[in-house]
């Protein structure tokens, strides 16, 4: 069953038009990745889809039609955006970040999944307490990522999380991607450079140039083909 | 682990503190005469101000010169209620806090569009036009629009008379209590949820937006919350000073007491403004004695003490006592732990 379902989707900045008819999808529990060159239009296509820009075509949530609806609105329905650049609160310590993140809760299991959280991020328990600015890039990336865990949303929209990561960093945060998807069956939506991790995490790909979908697929297949592999993910 | 022996010595620190506070606050009005109890609950009612200000300015990053406004006009409820109505104080809190409150949620929608600066010369209007509007409506005796409450002014009762004989005791104690339960609701509101979302939409209103946050409504709430503690803080005023008042310059100079009450105590901090507010009152008074004969040189000798403040202290002194501390902690500790990052 499809959980989104995106037709036509074209948007941009003002005049600059970045996105020329989009038709993608992600089912349940689903993890899907959007490959493509820096430029290609990754960000913008997930910044459409959480309503920070204004859009055209259509978006279709969980059955409800949610095109130009506003980010608050699409937070509450059950999408959480982790931006490029984390987007975490520098002021807020970590805790309160997590805590944030819960925003559109209203029930008592908050503080639960804080401890979960931060057992799944040690790092991160280690400095509950301190501000999020004050910590390096890597470790902001995390936060950010179980900051948008913490709403329990039904799809995820990842924006290149392995950014700043050192590679075995990147590595343990997919795998634990992979654990999360399994145990809680939240969707995902990965926006990627590093298309051959991001590839074996996801059953799905959409590879992106200029603002057009140029290639899909499973994701073996995607890795498999040697045109896309050289022509787009640089393998 | 949450309450590890460093918890557990912060939680006592704190407790030991706010007992100390609480005492020295109580027992004021009992070793000082009437001068210099109406002058601590000027400092109270100023410091309830300011954290109103402060969950606006500091918090959420709304800068307000206008809040005299909303102080005139609690001080205004509170005066003609008990004056021409025959209200007791008590009940014209109420009135006045709701009233603030409306009208600060009703200039807060228009403040959803401007930031800044430009947010700053709207609410600096917003001082100017509070005398000329109360000038046109309140006509007292004489016709000018001073409020005179001498005469209905309250008693203290009977059973306060072993610490609250003199009127202007029992005057100072009725503040602090209205100060005190404002003050606990404030940290409770700071420090909970809508205090994050405070803070968030302050740094990043993007993300917060992302989180689900309503900018809008968190925004206009925040007006509102603290347009209704000036407006209990110009009610409480009233109470103290036995008038209420509206000159231009008066609501113009108001607003600039609460807004450097906050930055002089530390904004975004929870005991910062009622420190701002003591330092910031009692220097004035300081001053203004310090040079006999000589009006113009007191302001500037207050100005100059400000300015030297800001220099040493420039997070405040809640700020700076907070940076200290963590620093005495910090070589404490130093040796001890040193994890490395992940990345
Ligand atoms: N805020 C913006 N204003 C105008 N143009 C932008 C903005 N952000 C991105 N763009 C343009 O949109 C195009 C796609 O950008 P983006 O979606 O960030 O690509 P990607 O994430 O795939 O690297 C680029 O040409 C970029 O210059
Ligand atoms: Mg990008």
């Amino acid at each position: 069953m499809t959980l989104l379902s995106v037709t036509a989707l074209a948007g941009g900045y003002g005049p600059v038009k970045v996105l020329h008819g989009l038709d993608f999808e992600v089912a349940h529990g689903e993890i899907v990745v959007i490959l493509g060159a820096n430029g290609a239009g990754k960000t913008t296509t997930l910044r459409a889809l959480s309503g920070m820009i204004p859009s055209d075509g259509e978006i279709v949530f969980d059955g409800e039609d949610v095109t130009g609806r506003k980010p608050q609105v699409l937070a509450r329905r059950g999408v959480a955006h982790v931006p490029q650049g984390r987007g975490t609160i520098d002021e807020l310590t970590v805790e309160e970040n997590l805590r944030v993140g819960a925003w559109t809760r209203r029930d008592s299991d908050v503080a639960a999944d804080v401890d979960r959280w931060f057992e799944v991020f040690p790092h991160l328990a280690d400095r509950r307490t301190q501000q999020a600015g004050s910590m390096s890039g890597g470790e902001q990336q995390m936060l950010a990522i179980a900051r948008g865990l913490m709403s329990r949303p039904r799809l995820l929209l990842l924006d290149e999380p392995s950014l700043g990561l050192a590679p075995i960093i990147t590595q343990e945060l997919f795998a634990q991607l992979g654990d999360l998807n399994r145990e809680l069956d939240t969707a995902m939506l990965i926006v990627e450079q590093n298309a051959g991790l991001a590839l074996r995490l996801a059953s799905r790909g959409y590879v992106l140039e200029t603002g057009r979908i140029v290639a899909q697929g499973a994701a073996t297949e995607l890795e498999g083909n040697e045109d896309v592999r050289r022509a787009y993910l640089g393998l | 682990m949450k309450s590890g022996p460093g918890a557990r010595r912060a939680l006592l620190i704190r407790g030991a503190t706010t007992i100390a506070v609480v005492g020295v606050l109580c027992w004021l009005p009992q070793q000082y005469g009437p001068t210099e109890t109406t002058l601590y609950a000027e400092a109270l009612f100023i410091a309830v101000a300011a954290m109103g200000l402060n969950l606006l300015t500091g918090y959420n990053g709304q800068v307000s010169i206008g809040h005299g406004a909303f102080f005139g006009l609690g001080a205004y409820a509170t005066g003609i209620l008990m004056l021409d109505h025959g209200w007791p104080f008590l009940a014209t809190l109420p009135v006045a806090a709701v009233l603030a409150a409306v009208v600060g949620a009703a200039v807060g929608f228009p403040a959803l569009r401007v930031k800044g600066l430009y947010l700053a010369l709207i609410t600096l209007g917003l001082a100017a036009l509070f005398p000329a509007l109360v000038n046109k409506f309140v006509k007292s005796t004489g016709g000018t629009s001073l409020v005179q409450l001498y005469r209905v002014r309250p008693k203290p009762p009977e059973w306060a008379s072993s610490f609250a004989a003199a009127e202007d005791q029992w005057r100072y104690y009725v503040t602090l209590v209205v100060a005190g339960v404002l003050f606990a609701l404030m940290v409770n509101l700071v420090r909970g949820r809508f205090g994050r979302a405070l803070v968030a939409v302050r740094e990043h209103e993007a993300a917060a937006e992302t989180l689900g946050i309503n900018l809008a409504r968190v925004k206009v709430s925040a007006f509102a919350i603290s347009a209704l503690y000036a407006g209990v803080a110009g009610s409480l005023a009233a109470l103290v000073r036995l008038q209420a008042n509206a000159g231009q310059i008066e609501v113009f100079q108001q607003s600039i007491i609460f807004l450097v009450a906050v930055v002089i105590g530390g904004t975004a901090t929870t005991l910062g403004p009622v420190v701002g507010a003591f330092v910031v009152v009692l220097l004035q008074d300081h001053t203004a004695d310090l040079i006999k004969d000589e009006p113009t040189l007191s302001p500037a000798l207050f100005g100059i003490t400000l300015i030297l403040l800001m220099y040493v202290l420039p997070d405040g002194l809640v700020g700076g006592c907070r940076r200290l501390f963590r620093r005495i902690r910090g070589r404490m500790h130093a040796g001890s732990a040193t994890d490395s990052a992940p990345t």
